[in-house]
């Protein structure tokens, strides 16, 4: 990875095949979106929209149940190595865990893993690159160079070497590319963790648009005035694996 | 053809430079006389005891018994992938992984040659089948392990890159693949700078016993040949197979990276 130069063909060839990501699983796809579908038409005749729904999620010691709306960010707040990271990781489904979670309605285990991650998006605190340029991580760059400039970095970083940025560019970068996939639920590792207050802002209301757009938001943070600004509800995670709500 | 035949007492003579060795560590405290000693019994009496076992093979020349025989050859190489991993996967593929793509690619390209090249009478003949075997199963041991090596050492550190990648909604394929082209790479390698120095740099040891068991250079030269082409084939497929398997048994069908499969680093 990062020895041979020859793996930049190799991320290009990555990139394209995530592009067509969709058509690699076309009978589930549609099944996905007639899923979606119909139960956009369930969901828009009722009042409050439950589209990320828990039960019973378990993963080593947590066991969690809740439901995530339409357009509501939960901010996620507890003790460091309390299992945040490990949560959002196993309703992301990407490590081993029991429970049934439902994205508008359809069962995980519905549709395949892949297709599952692009709509429940999880964002490392710390993302890693597999690729040695910053471009070759983007499925389209120059659609994302909107993004990228907006987030303060200059429009020519496609180029730069991954292993020349900085922890701040790197966690900017990384959050730009899990947005391209204009994912519906986000599931934010501590996104603002290596940022200056001015990064911070931008994050933050770039993601209170998503919001506004109808994105189901889980935003873990140890900043408690972080989580009153943006969080819509508040969870706090105790040690034994639980969460509770507290109010904001 | 003909050939000059030892005796074990005109052995006596070149094994004392074993013990010049010995003296020399000695003298210079290097503490490897023990070491040595006992490789050199072990070369000794494994060496004399696989003369016996061929002497009474090509003397049955029974299926049965072949077979017996490249399967404990077998035994041995995966044991051998197995100790020179740093990390081992856990429960049955600590051995079977590296056990099945051995059989798979070497005993292929072995009953390959066999059927369509040597036409020996008959065609399980322990003369040709057990040597070649031998030949190609320590290349495509030496692939197979320096393979699983890589991808496993690989994996445990790109996990970032490979998660990050799992994350935004790759295939676990794709998500592997810079790592197992790193692994593919790292088996074939010996095999490719094997063939690119032999003849200038190593004459190879089977070519060599053949001139002096009294062929004519050349038809020494087309065996090796043979042999070389077999090896590459076999590296190739064994390493293909255990790299692509190791990387599916280090997966699963969510496409979960799965670390937890691999146990706990050894000294080695």
């Amino acid at each position: 990875m990062r020895s041979h130069p020859e793996n930049r063909g190799l991320a290009s060839a990555w990139t394209e095949h995530a592009s067509d990501g969709e058509t690699a699983h076309p009978r589930a796809d549609k099944l996905v979106s007639r899923q979606l579908h119909r139960k956009a038409a369930l969901v828009s005749e009722r009042s409050s929209p439950v589209m990320l729904t828990v039960s019973a999620l378990t993963r080593l010691h947590i066991s969690v149940s809740f439901e995530l709306n339409d357009g509501e960010c939960i901010a996620l707040q507890g003790p460091s190595g309390v299992g945040k990271t490990l949560l959002l990781r196993a309703i992301a489904d990407l490590d081993p865990n029991a429970g049934a979670i439902k994205l508008d309605g359809a069962l995980r285990e519905a549709v395949p893993a892949p297709l599952w991650r692009k709509q429940v998006t999880y964002v490392a605190a710390e993302p890693g690159w597999w690729a040695d340029t910053v471009q070759a991580h983007f499925t389209d760059w120059n659609d994302a160079i909107p993004l990228v400039a907006r987030l303060g970095l200059p429009p020519n970083c496609g180029t730069w070497q991954i292993q020349r940025l900085s922890t701040g560019e790197k966690q900017r970068l990384g959050l730009a590319r899990a947005l391209m996939l204009q994912s519906r639920v986000l599931l934010l590792d501590e996104p603002t963790s290596a940022l200056d207050a001015t990064s911070t802002t931008i994050v933050e209301s770039i993601i209170a648009e998503r919001i506004s757009s109808g994105t189901g938001v889980i935003w873990s943070t140890h900043d408690s005035s972080q989580a009153q600004r943006v969080g819509s509800r508040l969870f706090v995670m105790s040690s034994g694996g639980h969460i509770e709500e507290h109010q904001l | 053809m003909t050939y000059i035949q030892l005796s074990y007492g005109d052995l006596i003579l070149p094994a004392l430079l074993v013990v010049m060795d010995g003296a020399l560590s000695l003298v210079l405290h290097l503490k490897l006389e023990r070491q040595l000693a006992i490789a050199t019994v072990r070369m000794v009496v494994q060496l004399v005891l696989v003369g016996y076992v061929l002497t009474f093979l090509f003397a049955v020349v029974s299926p049965i018994w072949t077979a017996l025989a490249a399967f404990i050859m077998v035994i041995f190489a995966s044991r051998e992938i197995m100790v020179r991993q740093k990390r081992r996967l856990l429960g049955f593929w600590t051995y079977g992984l590296g056990a099945g793509c051995t059989l798979l690619a070497a005993g292929t390209v072995t009953m390959f040659s066999l059927l369509t090249q040597l036409h020996p009478e008959p065609w399980y003949h322990p003369r040709y089948a057990l040597p070649l075997l031998g030949m190609i199963l320590g290349n495509t041991m030496t692939g197979i392990s320096l393979g699983l090596d890589v991808l496993t050492n690989g994996l445990v550190r790109e996990r970032a890159a490979v998660e990050a990648c799992l994350a935004l909604g790759g295939t676990r394929y794709q998500a592997l693949l810079p790592v197992l082209r790193d692994a593919l790479r790292s088996g074939f390698m010996p095999t490719i700078n094997g063939m690119a120095a032999i003849g200038l740099v190593s004459l190879p040891g089977m070519m060599t016993g053949q001139i002096l068991a009294g062929v004519e250079p050349i038809d020494a030269v087309k065996y090796q040949l043979l042999i070389m082409f077999l090896i590459a084939g076999g590296t190739g497929l064994g390493t293909l197979a255990a790299v692509m398997g190791g990387g599916r048994l280090l997966t699963d069908h969510r496409h979960r990276l799965r670390l937890d499969r691999i146990a706990a680093e050894t000294a080695a």
